[in-house]
C-alpha cells in the first residue's frame, strides 16, 4: 500500500506538472481539490485517465471522482480493490 | 484619421532580447541549426499554478504581454491581437503522439485544449481579465503583419485606443525533425556569424514571441510611428522592386529617403534572391539590415525585425551585428521592413521616427 502511495504521488506530479512539489510536499491525507493541492476540474479528467491507464478502472459515473480523489489515503484504498492491472 | 504608435515593445527570442534596457549590448553566437529562445525566469511574471499547464510558446507569450504593458505603463488594454504560424506545437505534438501511443485510447484533455492556435491570446486574456476583442491571425509568415494591419485599421478608426498585438512560434521536435528531412533547415553547421553568406539551401530554425502595445496616442515612451503595412500572398521575383518602389510612392516616399530597410535574409541561397533583388538594385546606396542570423527562421521572426526596426529609430543607433552593409547611417527616420519565407507570403512595413 505505501509502494502505491508513492507510485500515486509521482504519477500526479508528473501527470498534472506539478513542477514546483514533490513527493514529501504531499501527505497521505491531504486534500486534493480545494484548500489541499488546490487541483480543479481538468485535473480530475486527467486522473480518471490515469485510473484507467495505469489500474484499469473505468469511472463511468463521475460523482465517484469526488469521493475517490479526496486524498492520496482514498485513491490508493479504491485502486487496491479495484485495480485489474 | 488618428496616427497609429508603437508604445511599447517586448522580445523572448534566441538571443537575450527581454531586457528592454538593453539593444543587443552582447551578442548569442550560435553554432547550430535550431536555436532556442533565451527565457526569463517564468515564475517572476506567471504563478506557478496558472504556468504549470503552460507550454513554452504560452509562456513566452504570455511573458512577451506583461514586459510589453509594463513599459506602456498600462494595465489592460482594449484588445488582444496574435499572429502565429503553427501555434502551440509542442501540445499539437504531444496529444497527437498520445493518440498514436495509446492506439486511440487514454486521452488526455490538457494539451488537447492547450494546443489551440489561439491558445496564447486566450491566456493572455484571462491573465489580463480581458474581455475585449480577442483575435489571433494564423497566415504563415504574414501571420503577425496581420495583427499589425488590424489593430492599425481600427486605431486609426479610434474603435480602440491601446492594443496589444504580438508573434509567437515555437520549436517543436517532430516538427523540427520534419523540416530537416525535407531540408528546409540546413544540413551543415552554420554560424550566426556564417549564415548570411550561406551559398546552400535552407536556413537555421528558431522561436520566440515579440509583443508590442500600439495606440493612436503618442507617449514619451514611443517608439515609432507605424505609418504603413501591406501584405501579398505571392509575388513573383520580377515584380519586388517595382511593388516594393510603389510601396513606397503610396507613401509619398523614395528610395532616398529611407534611412534604413531592415530585410527578412535567412541564408537560404534559394529565397533570398527576393532580398538579393533589392539590395543590389534600389537599396545598394541604403542602410541593409538583418536579423534572422541571430535568431532563426520561424513564421513569427518578422516582429523581431519591427522589434529591431523600434529600437534603432527610438535609440538612434544600430548595433554593427545587424548591418549587412555599412553605409554610415547616424540619423534614422524612415525605416522600411520587407519580408517574405519560401518566396511566398511577403510583407512592407513602413516606420516613421515619432
Amino acid at each position: 500500500m505505501e509502494a502505491l502511495k508513492q507510485e500515486l504521488k509521482e504519477n500526479i506530479i508528473e501527470q498534472l506538472n506539478l513542477e514546483d512539489m514533490t513527493v514529501a510536499d504531499i501527505a497521505d491525507d491531504d486534500m486534493l481539490f480545494g484548500d489541499g493541492l488546490a487541483l480543479d476540474s481538468i485535473d480530475a479528467l486527467e486522473l480518471i485517465v490515469m485510473l484507467d491507464k495505469n489500474y484499469g478502472i473505468k469511472l463511468t459515473d463521475p460523482k465517484e471522482g469526488r469521493t475517490i480523489f479526496e486524498s492520496i489515503n482514498t485513491m490508493a484504498a479504491y485502486i487496491q480493490e479495484h485495480r485489474s492491472k | 484619421m488618428k496616427k497609429v504608435y508603437i508604445n511599447s515593445v517586448a522580445s523572448i527570442t534566441p538571443q537575450k532580447t527581454f531586457d528592454n534596457s538593453e539593444f543587443l549590448d552582447e551578442v548569442i553566437i550560435h553554432d547550430n541549426q535550431v536555436v532556442s529562445a533565451v527565457e526569463p525566469v517564468y515564475k517572476d511574471y506567471i504563478p506557478p499554478a496558472a504556468a504549470r499547464r503552460m507550454a513554452k510558446g504560452i509562456k513566452m507569450g504570455v511573458v512577451a504581454s506583461k514586459i510589453a504593458l509594463q513599459e506602456a505603463g498600462l494595465e489592460n488594454v482594449d484588445a488582444i491581437i496574435t499572429g502565429t504560424g503553427m501555434g502551440c506545437l509542442r501540445d499539437s505534438e504531444k496529444f497527437l503522439s498520445g493518440i498514436i501511443d495509446n492506439n486511440e485510447q487514454f486521452l488526455t484533455p490538457t494539451s488537447f485544449i492547450q494546443s489551440t492556435h489561439n491558445t496564447v491570446g486566450g491566456q493572455i486574456a484571462l491573465e489580463l481579465q480581458c474581455k475585449g476583442y480577442n483575435f489571433t491571425y494564423v497566415h504563415g509568415s504574414n501571420s503577425f503583419e496581420s495583427t499589425l494591419l488590424d489593430a492599425k485599421l481600427q486605431l486609426e478608426l479610434n474603435e480602440a485606443e491601446n492594443i496589444l498585438i504580438g508573434g509567437v512560434d515555437e520549436l517543436a521536435d517532430h516538427t523540427t525533425k520534419l523540416h530537416e528531412l525535407i531540408h528546409h533547415i540546413k544540413k551543415e553547421d552554420i554560424t550566426t556569424n556564417t549564415l548570411l553568406g550561406s551559398k546552400t539551401k535552407g536556413s537555421i530554425f528558431g522561436e520566440g514571441a515579440n509583443f508590442f502595445v500600439l495606440s493612436n496616442k503618442e507617449q514619451e515612451s514611443s517608439y515609432a510611428e507605424v505609418v504603413s503595412v501591406k501584405m501579398y500572398n505571392t509575388l513573383p521575383l520580377n515584380d519586388v522592386v517595382q511593388t516594393t518602389l510603389s510601396f513606397l510612392k503610396e507613401n509619398n516616399l523614395t528610395t532616398k529617403d529611407l534611412d534604413a530597410v531592415v530585410l527578412g535574409n535567412n541564408g537560404d541561397v534559394e529565397f533570398d534572391r527576393f532580398y538579393n533583388e533589392l539590395t543590389s538594385d534600389i537599396f545598394s546606396n541604403t542602410q541593409q539590415v538583418c536579423y534572422k542570423h541571430l535568431i532563426g527562421e520561424f513564421n513569427t521572426a518578422s516582429p523581431f525585425g519591427v522589434w529591431i526596426a523600434s529600437k534603432i529609430l527610438k535609440t538612434q543607433t544600430l548595433p554593427d551585428i545587424l548591418k549587412l552593409n555599412n553605409k554610415g547611417t547616424s540619423s534614422f527616420k524612415h525605416i522600411l521592413l520587407y519580408n517574405q519565407y519560401r518566396g511566398e507570403n511577403h510583407s512592407f512595413t513602413l516606420l516613421k521616427t515619432c
